[in-house]
């Protein structure tokens, strides 16, 4: 009954979805004054509801694990504990796509219920657009997907859940990746909108970009999230493998980045319109890119989804008939939006265009190499792009990017001269010299690590310097956000170029009661015994460390044995100090009675994710920020308004 | 100035035509163990349940190709591959089955169920032959020749188009 309850609602939101189409195609044609039109918004907010009560639906069937519930029955288990039964109703494709509608849905009944700025006729076009990709994606879910599908009869037990994705970190990552792809179909939606309506103002790039804020917040934790938990669960030491599925998400995230910018210049300088557009289209096209790669099977990747390729051709008509339609009306369409305000290149705006080109030129590196090897596949050559191509390709744009990031926030708006900035712009480049000098001659660190801790140390102190002579406590939130976004960024850069630089690695086979070391620490393996967990087995081998002769510390690392199904992973253990962390990982016992040890001493690699936690926190502040003033600025309008309405009474 | 608006369509649609090409083409899913080619490690499994006999890794030394499959009643693939397991049974075929982490209450039930196509079943309570011969997951099937050496492995279940491939690897198996 429940799983019934919950596809009813599902049936009954994609009806809406069908009406805030109508409605909104009716008010293009017939005004925004008819009948249909009218229902537009109610069609959105309503659908919300019913989406939510579906994907509630969902976790009930899977908190009592039903297992007469096929997607219960394959994904679930009566003896996981309740936190991975619920988190495994998204932790599969089924699940994970009926999380994406109903967030989608949420945005949507939100735009409809509180976005009041745009002229009425815009706003009617962006919901319809919304409404038609939420369209395809209910039907997506119903036709190819559906998650309450039952089963003839009861599982006697269910299937479990990957050993690998019984983690809580695991459990948060898609959800927060998938807010993110959906803020984005949100600004997707405004950009069709403007475009149909050819209205595209500083009005919209506001009522947009509390969505683009949101929606990179969440790719940011998303990913620094997700690299965390490569890092640690998979046992390999790396935090980045240039993998199809991290490209997936690190994709929308640049191609947000370089929106969020150019959001900024239309909001503030009616500028950038054509490009601004262009941005929307293409942030959510990645988001659907990246699904279509991931969920499709078309790439190889070490992250195992279930894949079919019946799904995949489905998802690609989707984004052949959003992604081309949007394309398509960007093609016939914005050759008629004039481009807007003017600006030298020595002003805010030119550094904020140089800054997306070179996003833009990043973006299209990784787009390039994640493709690359479909592309010669169909010429039945088998390549891997890894490392080698992205870490020194992408190097040539992101090290400008980083030298405007330094410079452009001291500039003024519209036009501005370098002498004004030169005394910082000098701090900046000897910071950056003296960097290169101590750590090149005299530490001999390669290159490309080089480059990253010089521009890491000269970016962190000029992420600062537009705060100067301010008042600080009059500083806006917003450029607080971008302060410490910007800061954020130059941390986790120090956090991987140090990582690469200065980490230290040991591969041992050690007997039990022998020692080796790494780095500065010591390390003792003194007993491996068996240990039992509620669905595993494991090996334990108990360490004990200690760093540069300091006290000891007893450290665990296992290698676990699952079953249901039947798997085998490593459990490493970190332990973190304030300048590093120290990396174990036991592995398989040879003949002679010696186990294979694994350790690395990793310094500052923390600084990565803790920058990524920054930038998060920065876009957090922006959208504070920028949603006040948004509210202010209501309110102000508000009582204009009332104001006027009085004085003509007077009168 | 108006022709550069098409570009991202064009681009796109060149994305496209790939993507469709390449979701079109089979895809070569098959992994193959270290352990193919090589001789089976010794084992000897208690049985499964009340009607069948234990495995031991000796049982394969008998000259004649077999089929090892490894399986579990908690496992639903396993249902779906039962009737192919039949039809392999009903072709002269000697299966042999190791159930994964197994209960005999629950083995019993599944074969009244769904058909018992094995000559002998063994339990494998920790995984550890299932493992020892290089299988990560359940349902897997083996053809073992008839001198304990693993000639081919087939991850996953078998389907209808999967029978006739496993009958020519028996066969290549007797030479």
């Amino acid at each position: 009954m429940i799983a019934e309850i919950g596809l009813a609602a599902l049936w009954l939101a994609a009806a809406l979805a069908v009406l805030q189409l109508a409605g909104g195609l009716a008010a293009l044609r017939a005004g925004e004054n008819s009948d249909i039109a009218a229902l537009t918004r109610p069609a959105a907010v309503l659908q919300g509801g019913l989406v939510a009560i579906a994907f509630a639906m969902l976790l009930w069937v899977f908190a009592i694990t039903d297992l007469s519930v096929k997607l219960v029955a394959m994904n679930s288990h009566t003896a996981k504990p309740l936190i991975f039964k619920l988190s495994g109703a998204w932790g599969n494709h089924e699940g994970s796509m009926l999380l994406w509608v109903t967030v989608m849905a949420l945005a949507g009944a939100l735009i409809a219920g509180i976005e009041r700025r745009l002229p009425e006729k815009t706003m009617q076009a962006t919901l319809a657009a919304q409404g038609f990709v939420a369209l395809g994606f209910y039907a997506f879910l119903l036709l190819s997907s559906n998650p309450f599908e039952r089963l003839p009869e009861p599982a006697l037990e269910g299937l479990g859940l990957n050993p690998l994705l019984q983690d809580i970190g695991l459990a948060l990552h898609p959800p927060t990746l998938y807010f993110g792809y959906v803020g984005l179909s949100v600004a997707f939606s405004f950009a069709v909108g403007a475009l149909v309506t050819r209205n595209v103002t500083p009005d919209f790039a506001r009522a947009m970009r509390p969505w683009i804020l949101g929606a990179w917040v969440f790719l940011t934790l998303g990913i620094t999230a997700g690299s965390y938990w490569a890092y640690y669960e998979l046992g390999w030491g790396g935090y980045w493998f240039w993998d199809p599925v991290e490209n997936a998400s690190l994709m929308p995230w640049l191609a947000a980045t370089a929106l969020l910018h150019s959001a900024s210049v239309l909001a503030s300088r009616d500028a950038l319109r054509v490009w601004t557009i262009m941005l929307g289209v293409v942030a959510f096209s990645m988001s659907m890119l990246g699904t279509f790669l991931v969920r499709s099977g078309i790439l190889t990747s070490v992250h195992a989804f279930a894949v079919d390729p019946e799904r995949g051709s489905f998802i690609l008509f989707l984004l052949a008939l959003y992604i081309g339609g949007a394309l398509l009306l960007f093609a016939l369409r914005a050759g008629t939006i004039s481009e807007g305000e003017r600006f030298s290149i020595a002003s805010r705006e030119g550094a904020l265009v140089v800054n997306n080109v070179m996003l833009s030129a990043i973006l299209a590196v990784v787009l390039l190499g994640t493709l690359y090897p479909l592309l010669t596949e169909a010429f039945d050559v088998r390549v891997s792009v890894g490392p080698p191509y992205f870490n020194p390709v992408s190097a040539v744009f992101v090290f400008p990017m980083l030298a405007v990031m330094a410079v452009g926030p001291l500039l003024r708006w519209r036009r501005d001269s370098w002498s004004r900035v030169s005394k910082e712009m000098a701090l900046t480049v000897a910071l950056l010299l003296v960097a290169l000098v101590i750590f090149g001659v005299v530490s001999q660190v390669a290159l490309l690590p080089l480059l990253g801790l010089s521009f890491a140390i000269a970016l962190g102190v000029a992420s600062f310097l537009p705060l100067r002579g301010r008042s600080l406590r009059r500083v806006p939130i917003a450029v607080w956000g971008m302060v410490i976004a910007h800061f954020g960024l130059a941390v986790a850069l120090l956090g991987m170029a140090s990582e690469s630089a200065f980490s230290t690695e040991r591969l041992a086979a050690l007997a039990e009661g022998e020692r080796t070391s790494v780095g500065p620490w010591a390390v003792e393996l003194q007993a491996v015994e068996p240990v039992a967990g509620p669905n595993w087995t494991a090996m334990a081998a108990r360490m004990e460390v200690s760093y540069d002769g300091g006290k000891p510390i007893e450290i665990e690392p296992q290698s676990r044995n699952f079953w249901a199904p039947a798997q085998q992973t490593t459990e490493s253990v970190l332990v973190t100090r304030w300048n590093g962390q120290l990396y174990a990982v036991v592995g398989s016992s040879s003949n002679d009675g010696r186990w294979q040890v694994r350790l690395w001493w990793k310094p500052l690699v923390t600084l990565i994710w803790y920058g990524g936690l920054l930038v998060a926190l920065g876009g957090i502040l922006a959208l504070i920020g920028r949603v006040r003033t948004d509210l202010k600025r209501r309110t102000a309008a508000r009582k204009g308004a009332a104001r006027r309405l009085e004085m003509e009474k007077i009168s | 100035m108006s022709w550069r608006l098409w570009v991202p369509l064009l681009l796109f649609s060149g994305f496209l035509g790939l993507a469709a090409y390449q979701l079109t083409q089979p895809k070569d899913d098959v992994v193959e163990s270290r352990m193919v080619g090589r001789e089976l490690p010794y084992f000897t499994l208690p049985p499964a349940s009340l009607d069948r006999p234990g495995v031991d890794s000796r049982d394969f030394y008998d000259g004649k190709p077999k089929l090892l499959n490894i399986w579990a009643s908690w496992c639903l693939p396993c249902i779906a591959e039962a009737p192919q397991l039949e039809a392999l049974k009903e072709q002269g075929v000697e299966i042999v089955g190791v159930a994964i982490r197994d209960e005999p209450v629950d083995v019993m039930r599944f074969l009244t169920q769904h058909g018992n196509p094995y000559t002998r079943i063994g339990r494998d309570d920790l995984s550890e032959v299932q493992l020892g011969i290089g299988s990560s997951g359940v349902p897997e099937t083996f053809v073992i020749d008839g001198k304990g050496v693993i000639r081919y492995q087939h991850i996953g279940d078998i389907r209808e188009e999967h029978v006739p491939i496993l009958l020519e690897e028996l066969r290549k198996a007797e030479s």
